[in-house]
């Protein structure tokens, strides 16, 4: 019977001196945090992609309570909606942002671009890249290990078994900007979404003269110039034996894609052409 | 006890088909391509233009630099264009094209068979503008331009000339067949690299596999003070630079370090040679031994080629492309390239070309890590294989720079050995070229 009364006495006496220990020590160690950090984390996607620049959502809120310039925070991932619920608990105004989409600049499937070799090298583009061209005659093309599916984390782009080409998801695709990184080839861009989703662009980015790159492909661009002459808005510039479409002065009128001698020049969600009856 | 160096090593099958072989001039090809950059370092600028002739020796590019080295015609004829080509690289590089016609040499090039050894009234400095001038290269593979070799930096001083006779490389005899025809040569080419930075002693170091070249360098290394032929054991990867200066004189190259800093200049055999007739024939580097090898080729053999000459010309002499090939490396087995055509110019760097049948040249399927450190223990580099694989694939770059990476020869033993088939090399590579980055974005 003493033995349980000692038991109990020591033991709730050592519970009473931490107890007032730990209340001292939390008061004297206690880490002031912005309570809007917490809340802004609540709104963000917790997709930690580190598509904002910063390492993690955390970060991003952090980033978002410090900045002097709150127009330059944006988060791809959560896009307009988030940002307006961010600058709502800051008390700030939210930025107006054109949404973004990666674009896979690159048409060589198996069809128009015939492989002259076989890699069997590890399965990253990296590795093959800094091993060689690639195994077809286009060296600036998709070399199709499909990094970029490994460094998407929204699932938003996938390999087309059939062409070897990878495919954005509309639907999923934040334009966090992993795969642009990813790419060694520098094929992947963000470009502007556009109105219903409608996107012209090149999609080659070989930088062979015209003869060569024709020959490795069917549908590369061999830097002819009828998009730039047919271009009313400018928006078309040929560098480096390649076209270029700047998508903010693009009005969608899709005559360049018309006057393409290869079809380099591909547009996106647009409703079919009239076929003419003769 | 033969000599070796400490750290690692494996053992590969030797497969050396064409050792004994004579050496064959290889006919005259119609066209030849020309690669604009054949070495490490500046590109070269092409100073001829289409429509121009050309003998053979022609300056058609001059060096970029000081780390350059100059190419010369290597046939007689007209600049057909100045376009590019897939070279061993596997991208595309400028290049010249030259349509043969005839084979009319520039009058400056003494043509005669005749050995010329008087080499005392040839200053270092007359050998080194010589060496400089005719475009040589280490032809061991590296292509580092020898004059830049031959200079150490400022406040290092040569103790000792180190030549590389080794070829640890399986299936390549083309050092080996030099060595036995080419003896008094390759001799006197080493006594003007030991004039040149002015060193008295010179060691020929050669695999004991090559009993016959040792022997014949032997005998004739009899006449001239100084120069040793030294026998080593066999074990790949002794011909890199760094582990045959610890296997001949027990010196190791500091990590960061040139091999300077140990006191030795290492030069190929096949280097020695071509100083040789840079120095006293006054000949550029123009033609190389090639061997051309492979199980399912009828006539492996050791060629003499002109730069230039399309991959599949030397194929063909060989005895014709197997259909069996599946792949066609430019170099030996283990540091070798498979090209992505036939039609791949030979370099100043192209000591060999070897074909693998379907069978032998499939990959195996790459599994799991299983730590058995076989890797770690075979690295000649003293570094750990597995780990900076596994780096390099979850892109970890910075940490790949602590573990050293920098240091990797790219020998290759590491994959000959992984019993998982794990494609390190190809993971360390694409770190190395990181790293360099990284490195070369600090320095900015």
């Amino acid at each position: 019977m003493n033995l349980i009364v000692i038991a109990v006495i020591t033991l709730g006496a050592i519970g009473a001196l931490s107890a007032v220990v730990l209340y001292f020590a939390a008061k004297k160690f206690a880490v002031f945090e912005d309570l809007r950090i917490a809340q802004i984390e609540e709104v963000l996607p917790a997709a930690n992609c580190g598509g904002c620049g910063n390492p993690g959502c955390h970060a991003f809120a952090e980033a978002c309570v410090k900045a002097e310039d709150f127009s330059k925070m944006y988060c791809p991932v959560g896009g307009a909606a988030v940002m307006s619920k961010v600058a709502a608990i800051l008390g700030k105004e939210a930025k107006e942002t054109v949404p973004m989409i990666a674009v896979v600049r690159c048409n060589g499937t198996c069809a128009h671009r015939p492989r002259t070799n076989i890699y069997d090298g590890a399965t990253s583009c990296a590795v093959a890249s800094a091993l060689y061209g690639g195994d077809t005659d286009c060296s600036y093309g998709c070399l199709g290990c499909g990094d970029c599916v490994v460094a998407c984390k929204f699932d938003a782009i996938h390999m087309n078994a059939e062409t070897r080409l990878p495919e954005v998801v509309e639907e999923t695709c934040t334009a966090c900007g992993a795969c642009v990184k990813a790419c060694p080839k520098s094929i992947i861009e963000l470009r502007k979404k556009g109105p219903k989703s409608r996107r012209i662009f090149v999609s080659c980015v070989n930088k062979d003269k015209g003869a060569l790159s024709r020959k490795a492909c069917e549908v590369s661009c061999i830097a002819c110039g009828k998009c730039e002459k047919v271009c009313e808005f400018d928006a078309i510039t040929i560098e480096n034996n390649l076209a270029y479409i700047d998508y903010n002065k693009c009005r969608l009128c899709r005559k360049c894609v018309e006057v393409c001698p290869t079809g380099a020049i591909q547009e996106l969600n647009f409703p079919s052409k009239k076929v003419e009856n003769n | 006890m033969l000599k070796t160096f400490r750290i690692g090593g494996i053992h590969p099958p030797e497969n050396k088909l064409s050792a004994g072989k004579k050496i064959e001039q290889l006919a005259l090809p119609d066209q030849v391509v020309i690669p604009l950059s054949q070495h490490l370092g500046a590109p070269t600028q092409a100073v001829v233009a289409k429509g121009d002739k050309v003998k053979v020796g022609t300056l058609i590019a001059k060096a970029g630099g000081f780390v350059s080295a100059n190419v010369h015609a290597s046939v007689s004829g007209t600049v057909a264009k100045i376009d590019t080509v897939v070279d061993a690289s596997g991208y595309r590089k400028p290049a010249l094209f030259i349509d043969v016609e005839g084979d009319e040499w520039e009058p400056s090039i003494d043509l005669s068979e005749e050995l010329s050894a008087h080499i005392d009234s040839i200053s270092a400095e007359d050998i080194l503008r010589k060496i400089s001038e005719n475009g040589i290269v280490g032809m061991g593979g590296a292509t580092f331009p020898t004059h830049v070799k031959l200079t150490p930096p400022s406040g290092m001083k040569a103790e000792i000339l180190i030549v590389n006779g080794v070829e640890c490389e399986p299936y390549l005899t083309a050092d080996h067949a030099l060595m036995l025809e080419k003896g008094k040569e390759i001799l006197i080419g080493v006594r003007l690299l030991m004039k040149s930075i002015q060193v008295n002693k010179a060691i020929i170091a050669i695999e004991n596999n090559k009993k016959d070249a040792i022997a014949n360098l032997e005998l004739l290394a009899r006449e001239y003070e100084g120069i040793e032929v030294c026998p080593l054991q066999m074990k790949y990867p002794q011909g890199g630079e760094k582990q045959l200066i610890d296997a001949v004189i027990s010196r190791q190259v500091p990590s960061g370090a040139l091999p300077i800093a140990t006191g030795a200049v290492v030069q190929n055999v096949a280097t020695a040679f071509a100083v040789y007739e840079a120095v006293m024939k006054n000949k550029p580097l123009i033609e190389r031994v090639v061997t051309v090898t492979g199980k399912c080729l009828t006539h492996p053999s050791n060629f003499k080629v002109r730069i230039g000459t399309s991959i599949s010309l030397l194929i063909e002499a060989a005895g014709g492309l197997p259909e069996d090939t599946g792949k066609v490396i430019g170099g030996g087995p283990m540091m070798g390239k498979a090209l992505v055509s036939t039609s791949v110019p030979i370099t100043k760097g192209s000591s060999g070309v070897l074909l693998i049948s379907r069978k032998e040249s499939q990959r195996k399927e790459s599994t799991s890590c299983i730590r058995c450190a076989k890797c770690t223990s075979v690295c000649s580099m003293g570094l750990e294989p597995f780990l900076l694989g596994t780096l390099a694939e979850r892109g970890m770059f910075e940490e790949m720079e602590k573990e050293l990476v920098m240091n990797c020869i790219e020998c290759g033993s590491c994959n000959f050995t992984c019993p998982a088939h794990r494609p390190l090399l190809d993971y360390i590579r694409l770190g190395k070229s990181k790293v360099g980055a990284i490195i070369r974005n600090r320095k900015k």
